[in-house]
């Protein structure tokens, strides 16, 4: 492959319209016309494009479980496979992540193949998940599980409470 | 009675009370519109404020980081007077790629304590008593006080909204005399909002050159135009050779407390103003400006993102503005806008007192800011989305009261 990776083009437009909306999705589309200087029918034009291309998959809610009583575990998984000829890593990362388990995974450079992120509801069922499920896999060579004890930020948001306006209230 | 106390109290009966004892130059200064309206505010504990003057981003954190450094180096002494030489340099280099001008970083260049001490200096470093400086208003409030502790004479240019608040040249030349030595030139203006372009800027030059005045361009928001790039005066030509160009990093780098601005100018006057700032600072604070050289280097991306976003906020205000009907001309730079509240029949500082009163929203009166901001309001946009859709929609239902009372 060369270096020239093929993407949906994005004007300056769309990609401001992609930052905004990455954090706050639901923005409505009449404010982001304002804040772009825009015509409202051309942002919704352009965000159903951008639906359409794919490049926005979803939209979701970031939510702070730790704050609730609801018991959650996270863990990362680095994984080392041996990758199959003519398919190379996608057909493993594929059933990998079918398992409704498994939130995230990644193609790594480096000492490791895979990177997935595991959800559960206890250490337990995690580990019976990677033990059972992951590491019993063909390809799977051998697989590393590391637990996420806190989570300080996460997707750009911090998630400890957002400090007060720091500024005199009336300045010149 | 002892010897002793009727001694004392001898003394103290000839002792003039302190009031009298200290200058009149300072206590005949007016006290700040702004500071009045600030003790009215703060005795309001739950008001929500469009009245500051700063940014409201961090500064960004490679910045903070780089000044951190400096301190765990022990960069803990005095710099030069005139500041770090790799700063000076940065600066140079900067002004070179943006405005197309050269200054000399070691004669030429003088890093001060914010860009206010830079103003404070170069009317200090230039007036002899009786000088006029020609100050155009609305504008930033020390200015005018600066001038007076100076021993000038300050000249004020009324700006009017009909002109976007630009200066004209015909109201220059109405304004100028034989004493007239200095003129100010703040833009772009807090607290309008208004630029001056390339062109706007060339009108002025024969009226600058036929009065042989020297100008004092703070430039403290160039980073900050939303249409076109900031033009400096100082690169319009022979005006470099008249020109004390003023800047700092609080706007731009939204730096405010860290207190560094700088000047550019001629050398005899940069001599005269380094004088003076070693005598009274010694040099502007060392941490600070080790941060400045990574946030001129390294910061250009980070300007931009902020300057995007301000700009976004910036058409959501104007917005609101409209649909309240609030007459607004579009300002192009700083955060600010500048809305009439005229139909009201009331004084900015009734209306803004009252606005404070009965909707806990703080606005500064246009009055803050000069006589001529009589009847309108600065309206700071350097605040989150929210805050600002809420102070407004507070306005909103204020000015639709009135409105409705009034009928």
């Amino acid at each position: 492959m060369s270096g020239c990776r093929k993407g949906v083009s994005m004007d300056s437009m769309d990609e401001r319209i992609l930052s905004i909306i990455e954090k706050n999705s639901r923005i409505d589309r009449k404010e982001l016309a304002v804040l772009l200087g825009m015509e409202e029918a051309d942002v919704r034009e352009r965000l159903q494009k951008l639906e359409d291309d794919g490049v926005i998959c979803g939209y979701h809610t970031m939510i702070d479980w730790d704050k609730t009583d609801v018991e959650k575990v996270m863990a990362l998984i680095e994984v080392r496979v041996t990758p199959q000829r003519g398919q190379g890593f996608d057909n493993i990362a594929e059933r990998i992540y079918k398992y409704p388990e498994v939130t995230s995974v990644y193609l790594m450079s480096g000492a490791y193949d895979l990177m997935c992120i595991v959800e559960g509801r206890t250490l337990r069922e995690v580990s019976s998940f990677v033990s059972d499920k992951l590491s019993t896999l063909d390809t799977v060579i051998s697989t590393a599980t590391h637990f996420i004890l806190k989570k300080y930020k996460d997707h750009g948001t911090i998630m400890e409470k957002k400090e007060e306006d720091q500024r005199e209230i009336i300045t010149p | 009675m002892t010897e002793r106390t009727q001694k004392q109290e001898k003394a103290a009966d000839s002792r003039r009370p302190v009031e009298e004892q200290l200058s009149r130059k300072v206590t005949e200064l007016k006290p700040s519109g702004i500071r009045r309206f600030f003790d009215i505010v703060s005795e309001m504990k739950d008001a929500i404020s469009l009245g500051v003057g700063e940014p409201d981003f961090d500064t960004p954190w490679h910045i903070r980081d780089e000044g951190i450094y400096s301190l765990e180096r022990g960069r803990t002494f005095y710099t030069s007077n005139a500041g770090l030489k790799e700063l000076r340099e940065a600066i140079a280099d900067k002004i070179r790629r943006e405005q197309g001008i050269s200054y000399d970083p070691l004669s030429e260049i003088l890093i001060t304590v914010g860009g206010s001490e830079a103003i404070d200096l170069m009317l200090r470093a230039m007036i002899n008593p009786g000088d006029e400086v020609l100050i155009p208003q609305p504008s930033y409030v020390s200015y005018e006080p600066c001038a007076v502790l100076a021993d000038a004479k300050p000249a004020i240019i009324r700006l009017r909204n009909e002109d976007r608040f630009k200066l004209t040249p015909e109201a220059l030349e109405a304004a100028c005399t034989p004493r007239s030595k200095i003129l100010v030139l703040p833009y772009p203006n807090n607290p309008t909002g208004a630029i001056m372009t390339r062109e706007d800027l060339m009108k002025l030059v024969p009226v600058i050159e036929k009065h042989d005045l020297y100008i004092l361009s703070d430039e403290i928001y160039g980073a900050l135009t939303y249409a076109e790039k900031h033009v400096s005066i100082a690169s319009l030509p022979g005006m470099q050779e008249r020109t004390v160009l003023v800047d700092g990093f609080s706007k731009a780098y939204a730096m405010t407390g860290w207190r560094l601005g700088y000047a550019c100018g001629p050398r005899p006057i940069l001599r005269e103003m380094t004088k003076i700032h070693q005598y009274a600072i010694m040099c502007a604070p060392t941490t600070s400006q080790y941060a400045a050289v990574e946030a001129i280097r390294n910061g250009d991306a980070d300007v931009e993102r902020m300057r995007t976003s301000y700009n976004e906020r910036r058409r959501l205000v104007l917005h609101l503005l409209a649909e309240m009907g609030l007459p607004c001309f579009e300002p192009e730079g700083a955060f600010y806008v500048f809305p009439s509240v005229q139909e009201f029949g009331m004084t900015s500082d009734e209306f803004a007192t009252r606005l404070l009163q009965e909707k806990k929203v703080a606005i500064v009166p246009g009055t803050a800011f000069g006589d001529c901001g009589e009847g309108y309001l600065r309206i700071s946009y350097a605040y989150s989305i929210e805050s600002l859709k809420k102070a407004l929609g507070r306005l909103a239902e204020f000015v639709a009261e009135l409105r409705a009372a009034g009928q």
